[in-house]
């Protein structure tokens, strides 16, 4: 980033809510650093309040969010790889820095999230037929039944893989047509403020994803106890603290993704897992008559 | 006899009388007032009125209510012939039966009436005498209703002449079907004031109404034209007189009272063969419009040879042991 | 014109008694718990279940102990790992059928076993549960071999041993829902039937055994509330299924956090049934006797909310009267009953509490004009107007004959009163429009939407909640998919 003779413009990294790019209420910052522990930047540390705006964005986003055509979805979320294609080497960097991988090792993280992007854009439109279908009941009934989105969901994203595992887990959830409240994984959460820039700067509308730099040890208490999160991926929660989650979500009957026991090879094909967990099914019944 | 009338030409008395009840008033102003009123009428959900009468059809009648049915229903009995070889002959003996179902028993009730074509009216009448049972006779061009509106008129009129005191004349299925509801209002004003004394049953033909929307709109067709009974069918066409019709037809005469104070009867009519399809029906009418109804008066069986099974069944309640054929009289 | 004859019996239409018989079902006096398959003796207190139509005590039936839960929990497993699991999926399912026969052929049987020890109408458990219960096996037999063409992921595993904790207001029917689907999967079952209404699961085990069922497939084990949380709690069970109301269903939740226990749960619900102006208001009103006094309202997904447009308010309400006026409280034996007897006094009391406090609230209360027995459990079926959406009654699941009424004035409005609740199990729609009816069902954040119908079930058809009316869906694909590992809902 450092030109030859020219002093850079260092960014200062901030939270993604609502579509806006606020500092942390708390005015909490925390230092981050590379895989050889060298001062990368200063990032915000969400707060309790902070989550608490979020979950507000995420709510008011969902209708229109959900509402959406599936084709349109799919369409928002593939302009989303397109614009993340033109950032490549910069989350090339950020991923390479934060994660202490090789510059081809980086490459591929940052080519398979963004093929990730694509994969789940090609999803949004066919769900209703995989998971849907019509019911053969026995009698004079149409009977129907379609996959419909949870409502807000709270993802902790994994805290190893900081832009293929945060894609992995954050795409599913907006490609069903939920809205998402992201802590990012703690240590190396710069390309996750790259790419709420990127979503900022694509067609995802305000307040579908929302994005919280920080600590999901702290975070995830009161997104598990939020009344209006209807589910939470517990994916990168610190295990000793997983069981209190899920408890803590048992309160108003959240969907619980359970945490791994160690991060899984995110270049796996994902297959239907991951959208599953946060799809409702409804069913529609009509007499069929004269 | 006939009589050669204007079809336009309605009396000042039909005129007067072919304004609906308030609050209806004004509903037969035009055809488009009137189609706009028709379609407003509460929608039918076939499935859901199949549903309703297939649970009321689980009602289990034992003992003292059967028996009680099975006379009631006896005298709700229109004992009906309507065939091309009628003849005085067979029509004396129907009458006979009427007056006396089960020569046996004379606590046995008698039927409600005789029904029968508009020729052989005169021959019933005699042959009733002043039992109490009625004369019915079928008018208008039965079945089809395909004549002029001056032969239908004119059927009527004889039949009354002929001492029939009810007629069960039929609607215009193609002026219904085609949308002309205001020609169909306008047609059974007109029996109705060709009817006098003589009380007027409206069959609608329901198997070719086919749903039950337009059995709901010719059921309040013919109630806003002063009809007094509705009926199912002619018995000449099939489906004729099945349960969701019946609910919906009885909803119909429910709604009407509520609304204008005026009880119009029913009359289901065709394919009702057995002392089970009997009892359904008073079920239905129980559950749908109540007691009021439950009684000769407002609700009238067309059917020939359900009086027999009524029949075996008295005896078998009676007796305490199953009858056959030969128990009763052949028709 | 002079009337004929009329006969001279009194005209009111009054149905003689028309009882079903009760000596089709022999009772014993006391039942052990059904593990691996035998019965045996519990280790703990037995209790009494009780007809609540009558009080009479019925029968005693052993308490299951933690110790027989484990026992259960371990014929289970064994008959996971020897018999079942690698039984051929076809003979698996022919088993199902042949269980699916044996119910349609003790049909009667189960029907007056479960009005008795229930209180529900015959009319509803012969027409209705037992039907539908043989249904569900019939069903997902054929299921049992075709694992690989869910059509979602490849070889799916079943999870081993399945604890199923089930309510008392359909019992044979919520085993059938339960059993069916974790059986043909593969799964075997540890099954705990509610505490005032195990008598049906005590025959049904009669039927595993005379379709030789092989030992420890089905394990059912009776008692109380503590009972249950041994199910759910001990450390062999792989799945959970709990359907019941949404306190225990937030315990269950609580007790397998952390767990590798995979959860279903069917929990409470507070159906919105919204009438508009262009309904064919003889079937809505028919849809909301159905959706609320049907199985006397002990129904999660009972239509407890009546919303109707204002426009047709009062004429709604008073078609809705004349037809409750028809309603027959009474004898749940008699087949011409329509409401039968509340389940329990415990049950009893609540509904009665709940409806003192919406009258204290200033709901109107309206119950029409009826005899109720003097013994045993009885509630008349009861509409509230002038609910207000804050009102306990328009918010609280009271399982019970009590129907709330609100109005609205726009489809906006239904929609956002419908969705204003925490529950999210069921909903009806009452027009005459077909594109309205597709847009609110699409708005409305429930799993089950009936429109121009209600309270219709179907083993082909996924059925299940939104928000806390609890995850995952029984029937069909979707209830197969429940109990298989690498396939997915």
């Amino acid at each position: 980033m450092i030109g030859n003779d020219r002093l850079a413009v260092r960014k200062t990294y901030k939270l993604y809510v609502n579509g806006a790019f606020p500092r942390s209420e708390s005015g909490r910052t925390y230092e981050v650093t590379d895989a050889k522990g060298h001062f990368l930047a200063n990032a915000a540390r969400a707060s309790r309040k902070d989550a608490r705006d979020a979950v507000v964005a995420a709510r008011g986003a969902f209708a229109k969010w959900s509402g959406a055509t599936a084709y349109n979805r799919g369409q928002v979320l593939y302009r989303v790889a397109e614009v993340m294609e033109g950032r490549h080497a910069q989350f090339c960097e950020e991923v390479a820095a934060g994660e202490g991988l090789s510059a081809s090792k980086a490459r591929a993280a940052v080519d398979a999230a963004i093929d990730r992007w694509v994969w789940y854009a090609g999803w949004t439109d066919k769900l209703g037929a995989v998971l849907g279908g019509a019911n053969p009941v026995a009698g004079p009934y149409f009977d129907f039944s379609t996959p419909e989105p949870t409502g807000v969901v709270a993802v902790l994203a994994p805290q190893q893989s900081s832009l293929l595992g945060l894609v992995s887990v954050l795409a599913p959830v907006l490609a069903t047509g939920n809205t998402a409240v992201v802590v990012t994984s703690k240590d190396r959460p710069l390309p996750a403020v790259t790419l709420a820039e990127v979503l900022a700067t694509s067609d995802v509308p305000g307040g579908v994803v929302n994005l919280l730099t920080g600590d999901a040890e702290e975070l995830g208490t009161w997104l598990a106890e939020h009344a209006d999160v209807d589910g939470i991926d517990l994916t990168g929660a610190p295990l000793n603290r997983a069981m209190e989650f899920e408890r803590e979500a048992a309160g108003t009957i959240k969907r619980v993704v359970r945490p791994p026991a160690t991060e899984p090879d995110w270049t796996a094909d994902p297959g239907l897992t991951r959208m599953t967990p946060f799809l409702e099914t409804k069913t529609v019944w009509h007499p069929i008559g004269l | 006899m006939t009589h050669v009338l204007d079809p336009d030409a309605l009396s000042d008395d039909a005129r007067a009388l072919s304004v609906p009840l308030p609050p209806y008033r004004d509903v037969t102003r035009s055809d488009s007032a009137f189609r706009a009123f028709l379609h407003g009428l509460p929608g039918v959900d076939q499935v859901g009125a199949e549903a309703r009468v297939a649970q009321l059809g689980t009602r289990s009648i034992k003992t003292t209510s059967k028996a009680w049915a099975i006379d009631t229903a006896i005298s709700m009995v229109d004992l009906t012939t309507l065939e091309g070889a009628d003849t005085p002959g067979k029509v004396r003996s129907l009458a006979a039966k009427a007056m006396r179902p089960d020569p046996t028993d004379p606590s046995c009730p008698r039927v409600a009436a005789v029904c029968v074509y508009g020729d052989l009216a005169g021959v019933a009448r005699e042959a009733l005498g002043d039992s109490g049972v009625h004369v019915a006779a079928v008018a208008t061009a039965f079945p089809s209703g395909r004549a002029s509106r001056a032969v239908k008129l004119a059927d009527v009129r004889d039949a009354v002449q002929n001492g029939a005191d009810e007629i069960d004349m039929v609607i215009d299925r193609g002026a219904f079907l085609s949308g002309r509801y205001l020609d169909v209002y306008e047609e059974i004003v007109a029996v109705k004031e060709a009817c006098g004394e003589a009380h007027l049953k409206v069959i609608l033909e329901t198997g070719e109404l086919v749903t039950l929307d337009n059995v709901r709109r010719a059921s309040w067709i013919a109630m806003l034209a002063g009809g007094d009974f509705i009926k199912t069918s002619t018995g000449k066409v099939s489906p004729a007189a099945t349960l969701p019709v019946g609910l919906v037809m009885l909803e119909a005469v429910r709604d009407f009272r509520v609304a204008t104070g005026r009880q119009v009867g029913f009359k289901p009519a065709g394919g009702i063969r057995t002392t089970k399809d009997a009892v359904k029906h008073l079920v239905l009418i129980n559950e749908t419009v109540g007691r009021d109804w439950l009684d000769p008066g407002w609700f009238r069986f067309g059917a020939s040879s359900l009086l027999n099974d009524l029949l075996l069944q008295r005896q078998k309640l009676r007796t305490g042991h199953y009858s056959g054929p030969d128990h009763v009289s052949v028709d | 014109m002079t009337a004929p004859t009329v006969p001279s019996q009194p005209s009111p239409f009054e149905y003689a008694p028309a009882p079903e018989s009760r000596s089709i079902v022999d009772i014993a006096p006391s039942y052990g718990l059904f593990i691996d398959g035998e019965f045996v003796d519990g280790t703990g207190e037995s209790f009494k279940t009780v007809n609540p139509a009558t009080e009479e005590v019925l029968t005693e039936v052993a308490s299951g102990s933690d110790a027989d839960v484990d026992r259960a929990v371990r014929a289970a497993r064994r008959a996971f790992e020897k018999t079942w699991g690698p039984m051929r999926p076809a003979d698996r399912g022919k088993y199902l059928f042949r269980i699916a026969r044996l119910l349609q052929e003790r049909a009667r049987e189960f029907a007056v076993l479960e009005s008795l020890d229930n209180g529900k109408p015959i009319r509803e458990s012969r027409d209705v549960d037992v039907p539908l219960a043989a249904a569900h096996f019939f069903y997902y037999a054929g299921w049992a071999d075709k694992l690989d063409h869910v059509g979602l992921g490849t070889r799916p595993r079943p999870l081993g041993v399945a604890g199923q904790v089930i309510p008392w207001n359909f019992p044979l029917l919520m085993l059938a829902w339960k059993v069916a689907p974790a059986l043909a999967a593969g799964n075997t079952v540890v099954l705990k039937p509610a505490e005032t209404t195990p008598l049906t699961a005590l025959l049904f085990a009669e039927v595993c055994r005379q379709a030789d069922l092989p030992a420890g497939v089905v394990n059912i084990v009776t008692g109380a509330g503590e009972t249950g949380r041994a199910v759910v709690e001990h450390d062999d069970v792989d799945k959970v299924a709990f359907t019941g109301s949404t306190d225990v269903g937030r315990s269950i939740a609580r007790a397998v956090a952390g767990t590798r226990k995979k959860l279903t749960l069917e929990l409470g619900g507070k159906a919105a049934n919204i009438v508009f102006d262009d309904a064919p208001i003889d079937q809505a009103v028919e849809g909301i006797v159905q959706g609320i006094f049907f199985n006397q309202g002990h129904v999660c997904c009972a239509g407890s909310r009546l919303l109707v447009q204002e426009s047709i308010h009062d004429e709604v309400i008073a078609s809705l009267q004349r037809r409750i006026g028809t309603l027959r409280v009474g004898d749940p034996l008699d087949k011409n009953t329509d409401i039968g007897a509340i389940n329990s006094a415990e049950q009893l009391a609540r509904i009665r509490e709940l409806s003192d406090i919406g009258e204290a609230e200033g709901a109107q209360r309206w119950q029409p004009a009826c005899e109720l027995p003097d013994r045993g459990f009885w509630y008349p079926p009861t509409i509230f107007t002038d609910v207000s959406p804050a009102h306990r009654i328009a918010r609280d699941e009271i399982f019970g004959p009590v129907l709330s009424v609100l109005t609205f004035r726009t489809p906006d409005e239904a929609v956002a009163k419908a969705n204003n609740t925490t529950y999210g199990l069921s909903a009806g729609i009452w027009s005459e429009k077909g594109s309205r009816i597709l847009k609110i069902a699409d708005q409305l954040r429930a799993g089950v939407v009936w429109a121009n119908t209600f309270n219709k079930f179907d083993p082909t058809s996924p059925f299940g909640g939104y928000k806390q009316s609890g995850y995952g869906r029984e029937g069909g694909r979707h209830g197969l998919a429940a109990y298989l590992e690498g396939a997915e809902q």
